[in-house]
């Protein structure tokens, strides 16, 4: 189930919404639809599903709806129509004292502009919603000084708002959400006002913070690496609609419109992409039990001067080049047992980021081997295909290849040396 | 007669207001007797135990408490001018009347900020009422405040009471607008915070929005205090004593001296007052961290 579903959600500033909703629907574009109409579109028909434990960025420019939509989350503002259900509880319709209750129980907010309260120490803000739910002073001070200990913040709760920098502040702002105890945290450009080394630093921290504590977050951005780096998926808002849903990968290769694609062209793709959607696929992978003679013929054929060789659950074992080749040949072996190298080739997991992958390759002798978590063989990576991935980032090209989870083609050997698919990696230069 | 001059403007109504509101008074009078009545024992049940006590102790024990006073909120500079000052005053004649001037103030400011208070909290949260409150207070406020002396003589009499309570009505309107303002302009993410953490109303009104928006407040309270001053001195016409009655005396005796005399103890009481007020709004600590705040920014 998911944490939090949105439904056909409209939310128009003004009079005559009916109408404006109405002709919303049709789909057409918010200034040709609202045209004459005493009414403003502020989230037009959303729709989306959270699910427990993830970070849901919402991602738009300014005036695209975003801190509208997620005020509707939890009901700071009413929506004109449509659905909003929080674990199953539908919140439009609810009175304003179960709201407040759902408010205290199950979503907290962090807010743009940290809205700390000024007179308040930093520990009776981190216990706001505590103070709120009517919990004893004692165990008010316990949880808050708790969720100041995660953020790092312990030493300053003595302290007023004002005493800190506008990084602490946050974390304040973010110890008061999580002090609440909520499992959904509303993020509304969180990090939006801070410097961007400080940016940084707190990013970080919310991801360590996340995968200790496994929120679900949605979060809102105008700030499309910050979308990239935290969300495990991204909405990308436009004038009041969601355009696009999807991982930032499947956002970056696959822009819904020209909109998105505009807005992806300067992103730091090497960031984003990992090797898997940059890796080819190996050609003729041998398995380590085939016979020197088969490698011999992979190579003289594919004219490269290495095979990529797995062993038993097409684990990858190395590389054989023509000199071990040749002495196997020499010595009479019957399969390549004792002559693969992992000394001249680099692996890295098929998760590993496109910017991680240029020391591997400029360090390996021959294409880099891309491993999935089972350490099976899934593709390569020539430095020429890096390069030409790196050199791919005009939107219009997609940057991966055009498969890029190649299945692993390793062929487990049968009786016939001959029926062996070798693999073989492309020459790479000198 | 100008109007017979032109035909167009003799054909206007005439609008007979001042009859109307002639016996609009006439009939509250006759009516709403026993409760005016009321009001005139409550009120002098406030000013009179006031004013007794306060020429019931030595000048100089005032003076002492009103520099100290100044000593705590001020600084010990303020304190010794308002020493100065109000020993000024305790020389000259009037000391009599200036504290029962200072009684009339106070009781007055505190009944006007016990209306307009709670008045400018609900029209803060209720954009109907404000639009309401904001015509009436326009006119509260541009009447000359000598018209308000008339009504409350009919229905008080003369005396100490309809000088206060013309003195509320005067007074009051800067105390509705400053209090509305100050919830107004707290900031509204704090406000949105404090709902988003589900903070019943009443919690986010008492201990997030007056918190934040008692430096505005105050300055209304300080308008409050000095608009209540000038208006018990106006209020000297209906015989409500005080230093009100010395300078209308002194104006119809065409007596320079004894006007003068009046006035200054008037001018040391306003300036007295109004540095008191005006820096207590600084004592309360959301006051203090909003400035701190600024002064950061």
């Amino acid at each position: 189930m998911s944490a939090l579903a949105v439904q056909s959600l409209y939310k128009i500033f003004g009079n005559r919404t009916d109408e404006a909703v109405r002709r919303l629907a049709t789909g057409a574009p918010r200034a040709e639809a609202l045209a004459g109409l005493p009414a403003t579109a502020a989230v037009i028909d959303a729709n989306f599903e959270v699910r427990p434990g993830e970070i849901f960025v919402v991602m738009g420019l300014s005036g695209s709806g975003k801190s509208t939509l997620i005020r509707m989350l939890n009901g700071l503002l009413r929506p004109t129509k449509g659905s909003v259900r929080v674990d199953g509880v539908e919140l439009t319709t609810l009175k304003p004292a179960a709201l407040r209750k759902l408010r205290r129980e199950k979503i907290s907010m962090v807010f743009q502009h940290f809205a700390l309260m000024p007179h308040r120490t930093v520990l009776e803000n981190a216990g706001y919603a505590l103070e709120v739910a009517g919990l004893p002073k004692a165990e008010r001070r316990e949880r808050a000084l708790d969720a100041l200990r995660m953020v790092g913040l312990q030493e300053w709760a003595d302290k007023l708002p004002h005493d800190l920098s506008g990084g602490m502040r946050q974390r304040v702002g973010l110890a008061r959400a999580l002090a609440a105890g909520t499992d959904i945290l509303l993020m509304d450009e969180a990090f939006s006002a801070l410097d961007p080394l400080i940016r940084r630093e707190v990013q970080d921290q919310l991801l360590e913070l996340q995968a200790e504590l496994g929120k679900t977050i949605i979060f809102i951005t105008h700030d499309l690496n910050e979308a990239m780096r935290l969300g495990d998926r991204i909405a990308v808002m436009r004038d009041g609609r969601i355009v696009q849903i999807g991982t930032a990968e499947e956002i970056l290769t696959d822009p819904a419109n020209d909109y998105v694609a505009q807005f992806v062209a300067d992103v730091d793709r090497t960031r984003i992409l990992t090797a898997a959607s940059v890796m080819e696929k190996p050609q003729h992978v041998l398995d380590v039990n085939a016979g020197p003679r088969v490698a011999a013929k992979a190579l003289r054929e594919s004219q490269t001067s290495v095979v990529y060789v797995t062993g038993p659950g097409k684990k990858f074992v190395g590389t054989v080049t023509e000199d071990e080749v040749l002495r196997a040949l020499r010595e009479g072996r019957a399969n390549l047992d004792g002559y693969v190298s992992t000394e001249r080739v680099r692996t890295v997991t098929a998760d590993t980021a496109v910017a991680d992958l240029f020391a591997d390759c400029a360090e390996s002798q021959h294409p880099v081997a891309v491993l999935d978590d089972r350490g099976r063989l899934t593709g390569v990576i020539p430095r020429i295909t890096l390069l030409s991935a790196l050199a791919s980032v005009a939107p219009d090209e997609p940057a991966a290849s055009d498969e890029p989870a190649a299945e692993p083609t390793a062929v487990a050997p049968s009786s016939e040396p001959a029926d062996i698919e070798l693999v073989v990696g492309k020459e790479m230069p000198a | 007669m100008r109007l017979s001059e032109f035909p167009l403007d003799a054909a206007l109504p005439r609008v007979p207001l001042g009859e109307w509101i002639e016996s609009a008074v006439n009939w509250a009078t006759r009516t709403l007797g026993p409760l005016f009545d009321a009001i005139t024992t409550g009120v002098e049940g406030l000013v009179g135990p006031l004013e007794h006590l306060l020429n019931g102790v030595p000048a100089v024990a005032v003076v002492a408490v009103l520099a100290g006073l100044g000593w705590w909120l001020r600084g010990w500079k303020f304190a010794l001018g308002a020493a100065v000052g109000l020993l000024l005053v305790a020389g000259m004649p009037y000391w009599e009347e200036t504290m029962s001037t200072l009684a009339q103030v106070l009781v007055a400011s505190v009944l006007a900020l016990l209306l307009a208070i709670p008045l400018g909290i609900f029209v803060a949260e209720n954009k109907r009422a404000s639009a309401a409150a904001r015509p009436v207070l326009d006119f509260m406020q541009t009447m000359p405040a000598f018209v308000y002396l008339l009504p409350a003589l009919f229905f008080f009499g003369i005396g100490t009471v309809p000088g206060v309570l013309a003195t509320v009505v005067f007074s009051m309107p800067p105390g509705v607008r400053l209090t509305e303002l100050g919830l107004r302009q707290v900031d509204k993410e704090i406000v949105q915070a404090a709902e988003s953490f589900g903070a019943p109303p009443w919690m986010v009104l008492l201990r997030t929005k007056v918190p934040l928006a008692l430096p505005t407040i105050m300055t209304g309270v300080n308008q409050v205090i000095m608009l209540s001053l000038s208006m018990v001195v106006i209020a000297g016409m209906v015989g409500a004593g005080g230093l009100g009655d010395v300078i209308i005396f002194s104006l119809s005796q065409v007596e320079v001296g004894a006007g003068f005399e009046g006035g200054i103890a008037v001018v040391v009481l306003a300036v007295v007052l109004d540095r008191l007020t005006d820096s207590a709004g600084d004592r309360f600590p959301s006051a203090r961290a909003q400035r701190l705040a600024r002064e950061a920014a």
